[in-house]
């Protein structure tokens, strides 16, 4: 083809798709679809702001025309950021989990600095009441461990195993959920039946059992704490994959020749991300659970201190020095408390179902 | 020459019924044939059969595909995946919904690009420039890095040309492609799908039910009516003398100018005649064992309800009717 032709051909086209090229104000059409860029484009974070600056990025401006369009696009791309952060902190109960997640990271990430030295060590007088020796702020437990430092280390061994923990049983369950709710037919059935076999036996029962059969070590409990919690995500990411394989963009993405692992991976899974996002927070908070649980049956690692063992260490203390199971109790309750806020505000951005949208 | 996809006998079913009965036609090079019919006649089903993207539940139960030396009926699945894409494109209808949400519009152009043409990162973002400056999207390195929300349903449809023929493919598969769309928008997606057809060498087949598109866009036409392609003609030829009574039954249907009356456009925008339509419905096709329009042919002979009749040659096309032959020249003698 000549360049002439191809010249004319383009210069035809450019006329009338100026027009076109208008940005399409939010239309009902776009509610419907699932993407997080279309939710963050009319989440909350739209109808709670007020400033000029944000009716520009959201389109709500009726198109200038010429140059006024490039300001407005270029906006987009960090807006849908921004409006992400600022949905977050809006929603205060979202930002209260956030901010007590941060200390407790943040506690967990200095306990080795700020408290040197093994916290099993018994380093002072034994049942000290918090406040009673200035050495010990928290006191000490029944051998004489600073429960300060306890709880410090406490904090990495609880987040550790509840976030690894989740991790695993994040992709297992997103493995198995995919292939299920992708293939369909036997596969589906199969895998389905496999679920519900290890839904039938309580989580906690399973991970006594695993961590009984194998070691006490944090691998172990890490290990069967994600075996054991894997059916949920699995369950919620086939519903997911079954609904959006039937999406017109995935038989167009068959159409361009796309293999199945490309389409379940690269197609699908980034749509089907916002609820998984939200399932993994509160899967910590049961992980972490679970370890609590453990440790204080003394089924936990018995080289590390958390702060189930902590509790399980204080309980025959209970009537004498309550703190000693109050203290790490409170920690575990408010990281707990904490990841349940940071998933039902992220639920709220993320689900388009929530009725902000 | 050798036609691009030549399709023989080919018939599609779903566990309750026969959806395409044995469905033969040829596209050339470079050649755009219009697939029309009203819905649920097969046409998208065909289209899809074509591709092997048919519904889990369907299944192709005879005939071959030819494409560029390779039987698509019988080809592996991972033969299909090379040809899908690079060999043959598909614009589907919806515009909206035929583009991934979450992926910018790049992203989702140069992983076409990069699937099929093992192109370096930056190699393939440079072609996404150019694909997208080619459909007359402005700004296209902009562009590229938005969503799909950003596009308005125009503009997406000429992302997905794009897609469409990032690879230069040899046939584009184009399903109602403009059904979504506004008329003047429809007819600037035609234009662009025509001026690259034309550009590249493409062979495409358009899927419609709107036989003004057929008219303007389309070299020959293929009618479908339940299943069967009952009539196939050059365009021109089609127009001034549809030969089966159901394609003269579609052309009465539409809004024309009123016959007798040479006036200027005023006088067929505003009359007030009745459209004509065609009496019955098209389920009265199930289970007929003649031809498929016999129960709402207004010139059904008696042997129209025994046995379906073939696509046999008739002036410039072909022509599936016992009659047909009667549209002739009128000195030659009806043959049953």
């Amino acid at each position: 083809m000549s360049e002439l032709a191809q010249e004319r051909a383009s210069s035809r086209l450019r006329g009338p798709v100026a027009r076109d090229a208008i940005p399409a104000a939010p239309r009902p059409g776009d509610t419907l679809s699932t993407g997080p860029g279309d939710m963050l484009s009319t989440g909350r974070g739209d109808m709670l702001s007020t400033g000029p600056g944000d009716m520009l990025s959201t389109g709500i401006v009726p198109a200038r025309p010429g140059n006024a369009l490039t300001p407005d696009a270029r906006l987009r791309g960090g807006a849908v950021r921004h409006r992400l952060l600022r949905a977050g902190l809006h929603n205060a109960s979202f930002l209260v989990g956030l901010l007590i997640l941060i200390a407790v990271v943040g506690i967990a990430l200095t306990a080795g600095w700020v408290f040197p030295g093994d916290p099993q060590d018994m380093v002072g007088t034994p049942t000290l009441w918090p406040g009673q020796d200035p050495q010990f702020l928290l006191g000490t437990d029944s051998l004489g461990r600073d429960v300060a430092s306890g709880l410090a280390h406490g904090a990495r061994v609880s987040l550790l195993v509840g976030v690894s923990a989740a991790a695993i049983g994040l992709v297992i369950g997103t493995l198995i959920g995919a292939v299920a709710g992708y293939f369909g037919g036997w596969v589906d059935t199969a895998l389905v039946r496999l679920t519900e076999l290890f839904q039938t036996v309580p989580t906690f029962l399973l991970v006594i059992v695993i961590v009984a059969i194998g070691q006490p070590s944090a691998a172990v409990i890490v290990l069967a704490i994600g075996v054991a919690a894997w059916p949920t995500v699995a369950r919620l990411v086939r519903a997911q994959y079954r609904s959006l394989r039937e999406a017109e963009f995935i038989a167009a993405a068959r159409s361009l020749g796309y293999s199945a692992p490309r389409i379940i991976f690269r197609e699908i899974l980034p749509n089907a991300m916002a609820p998984i996002i939200v399932t993994a927070s509160v899967m910590v908070a049961n992980a972490i659970l679970t370890e609590a649980g453990l440790s204080f049956l003394n089924m936990g690692d018995p080289n590390l201190i958390s702060w189930g063992s902590m509790i399980g260490d204080g309980r025959p203390l209970l009537r004498t020095a309550w703190f000693l199971c109050a203290l790490p109790g409170g920690a575990i309750a408010l990281t707990v408390l904490a990841l349940n806020l940071v998933g039902d505000g992220l639920n709220d951005v993320l689900n388009p179902r929530s009725g902000l949208v | 020459m050798a036609p691009v996809l030549d399709v023989r006998d080919l018939a599609v079913g779903f566990p309750s019924q026969i959806v395409v009965h044995g469905v033969s036609f040829h596209i050339d090079p470079g050649e755009t044939l219009a697939l029309v019919g009203e819905s649920g006649c097969g046409k998208s089903v065909t289209a899809f059969a074509l591709m092997r993207l048919l519904p889990t539940t369907a299944r192709i139960l005879r005939g071959e595909v030819w494409f560029d030396g390779t039987n698509l009926v019988s080809a592996s699945p991972p033969v299909m995946r090379g040809l899908r894409g690079r060999r043959i494109a598909l614009i589907q209808q919806e515009p909206l919904t035929s583009l991934n949400p979450v992926l910018t519009v790049g992203a989702q152009i140069a992983e076409v690009i990069r699937r099929h043409e093992k192109l370096p990162h930056a190699a393939a973002r440079r072609r996404v420039g150019e694909l997208l400056d080619m459909v007359g999207i402005p700004e296209p390195q902009r562009r590229a890095e938005e969503f799909p929300h950003n596009f308005s349903g125009g503009m997406r449809q000429r992302v997905m040309i794009a897609m469409a023929v990032a690879c230069h493919p040899l046939l584009i598969i184009a399903d109602e492609p403009t059904t979504a769309l506004d008329v003047t928008i429809q007819a600037q997606v035609l234009d662009l799908l025509d001026g690259l057809r034309r550009q590249f060498g493409m062979a495409v087949l358009l899927i419609t039910h709107d036989l003004g598109v057929v008219a303007q866009w389309a070299d020959r036409a293929a009618v479908m009516y339940a299943g069967r392609i009952v009539e196939q003609a050059p365009v021109r030829p089609f127009f001034r003398q549809p030969r089966h009574p159901y394609a003269r039954g579609l052309l009465g249907a539409s809004v024309n100018e009123p016959e007798g009356q040479s006036g200027s456009a005023d006088s067929w925008h505003y009359t007030t005649r009745r459209l004509n339509e065609i009496s019955g419905s098209v389920a009265s096709a199930a289970g007929e064992p003649g031809c498929p329009f016999a129960p709402r042919c207004p010139e059904m002979i008696p042997a129209c309800r025994a046995a379906p009749p073939r696509l046999e040659p008739v002036g410039d096309g072909l022509v599936a009717c016992f009659r047909a032959a009667e549209t002739e020249v009128p000195h030659v003698a009806a043959v049953g």
